[in-house]
């Protein structure tokens, strides 16, 4: 198997190639890369994202073909593709963050910064925090509900249809933490720091 | 529910730790990715290291244990000393790094925070304050404590918050190594003036100190170095107490 994490200068990822090359240990092959034959060979894809909404989606738009791979990948051809933070995030129509900008469009929904009720609530949402888990998936295999996870953002995913809603988590209000569309698959948190458990759901992705 | 945060702090100096926890188990009390090992496996919400190195030829030092512990360790790496430039902060990141804190570059140019925050996004720029209190204020050091900047700590903090950083890493040169507790008017008016995560530091002797930078100093994390160096307690025994004091922490 080939999962390839898509470096398309993002932001930090060497957390993400660790944590995944911890997990595949020999038995699957890591590849990191924004080569466009490369990902559309892969069996699974991992979307990092760090920054801003609009640093990520510009950078993305950077790599010509890109985002027409990915959407090939993932919505015509349907394979697993797991978006981590604001690689999440640009699964969204159009995030505010900076300025208004267009997103991926894969799950409707919008990308908007998290209420914190007139200063009472400190942004960043940095720390573990515990996931409340609202829907079968296969991500959370051996995962047991009210886990913790390690976030760190400023903004939150708000899609349309609720039903694809994973997780969420208590904070300033109910902050969506992980979205599942078919084939899609995206986590707020970040797996490649949450220690045993985040290696547990990457686990469960290459496993998939 | 966010859970408060403990964060223990390594001195790494020329790819070494200085002050290393004593056990019996460990095979080589120096190493810092061994030390930083042991404390995410017993429950450390983050590390730190704090590079004391100090001279230039052996600074590329940190990169490597940086390297090697990220490969280790999953749980947040900050990383903090001598970070002078946009070009430092890429490298500890390619490294492994998840935060970089930033001290005495960031007094000397705010553009430093407000280029890195831009390019690399304000959750790992941490914004390093080492304050010492000078009559009723708190003023800014610099030079690991050495320069007394005159700056005022407080109004400092604000203009770092809207220069980008994502934390504060508030020290008080009062407190730092005298185990004595964290400077909680300190901590407290900083943490009530700004709206980012603070980061309390600086001379925690027992766990009722850690329990009082979150409860009094309202900080959303605490970090310490030597209680947890020594082997005085465990990071774990740390967080049991924290909770059985009603503060929220992950166990």
């Amino acid at each position: 198997m080939k999962i390839t994490i898509v470096d398309y200068n993002s932001g930090n990822i060497s957390s993400v190639i660790n944590s995944f090359k911890e997990v595949a240990q020999n038995k699957v092959n890591i590849v990191v890369t924004s080569d466009l034959k490369k990902i559309k060979s892969s069996d699974k894809v991992v979307l990092p994202g760090q920054g801003s909404f609009k640093s990520c989606v510009d950078a993305l738009n950077n790599v010509s073909g890109l985002a027409e791979s990915l959407n090939e990948f993932a919505i015509n051809n349907k394979k697993p593709l797991l978006g981590i933070c604001v690689g999440l995030q640009m699964f969204a129509d159009i995030g505010y963050e900076e300025t208004e900008t267009k997103g991926l469009g894969w799950i409707s929904g919008k990308v908007s910064k998290i209420d914190n009720k007139d200063g009472k609530y400190k942004l960043p949402h940095i720390g573990w925090n515990q996931i409340n888990i609202v829907k079968e998936s296969k991500i959370f295999k051996n995962i047991k509900n009210n886990s913790h996870m390690y976030f760190v953002h400023s903004y939150e995913f708000i899609p349309n249809d609720k039903s694809v809603i994973s997780s969420t988590t208590d904070y300033s209000t109910n902050i969506v933490c992980s979205a599942e569309k078919e084939n899609l698959f995206g986590t707020q948190f970040h797996p490649e720091k949450s220690d045993k458990l985040g290696l547990q759901i990457i686990e469960n992705f290459i496993n998939l | 529910m966010l859970k408060n945060r403990i964060i223990p702090c390594l001195d790494v100096k020329n790819g070494r730790v200085v002050k290393g926890i004593n056990f019996v188990n460990l095979k080589d009390a120096g190493d810092p990715v061994e030390q930083a090992k042991i404390y995410s496996d017993g429950g450390a919400d983050e590390i730190c290291f704090l590079d004391i190195t100090a001279s230039n030829e052996n600074r590329d030092t940190i990169y490597d244990v940086v390297k090697d512990t990220s490969k280790k360790c999953f749980v947040p790496l900050t990383v903090g000393g001598g970070v002078r430039s946009i070009e430092d902060i890429n490298k500890l990141l390619n490294c492994g790094a998840d935060k970089v804190s930033i001290n005495t570059a960031a007094v000397q140019n705010a553009e430093v925070v407000v280029e890195s925050s831009k390019k690399f996004g304000s959750q790992c720029i941490v914004v390093a304050i080492d304050a010492k209190k000078n009559g009723e204020v708190w003023e800014v050091f610099t030079h690991g404590g050495r320069n007394n900047t005159g700056i005022n700590a407080i109004e400092f903090a604000k203009k770092m918050e809207e220069s980008g950083a994502g934390e504060l890493l508030i020290t008080s040169m009062d407190r730092d190594g005298t185990q004595a507790g964290y400077d909680i008017d300190l901590i407290n008016k900083i943490s009530s003036t700004t709206n980012i995560p603070l980061i309390a530091s600086g001379g925690v002797g027992n766990l009722d100190h850690l329990v009082d930078g979150i409860k009094l100093g309202k900080a959303s994390a605490v970090l310490a170095a030597s209680v947890f160096h020594y082997g005085k307690y465990s990071v774990k025994e740390a967080k049991q107490y924290l909770d059985s004091k009603g503060i929220a922490v992950r166990i």
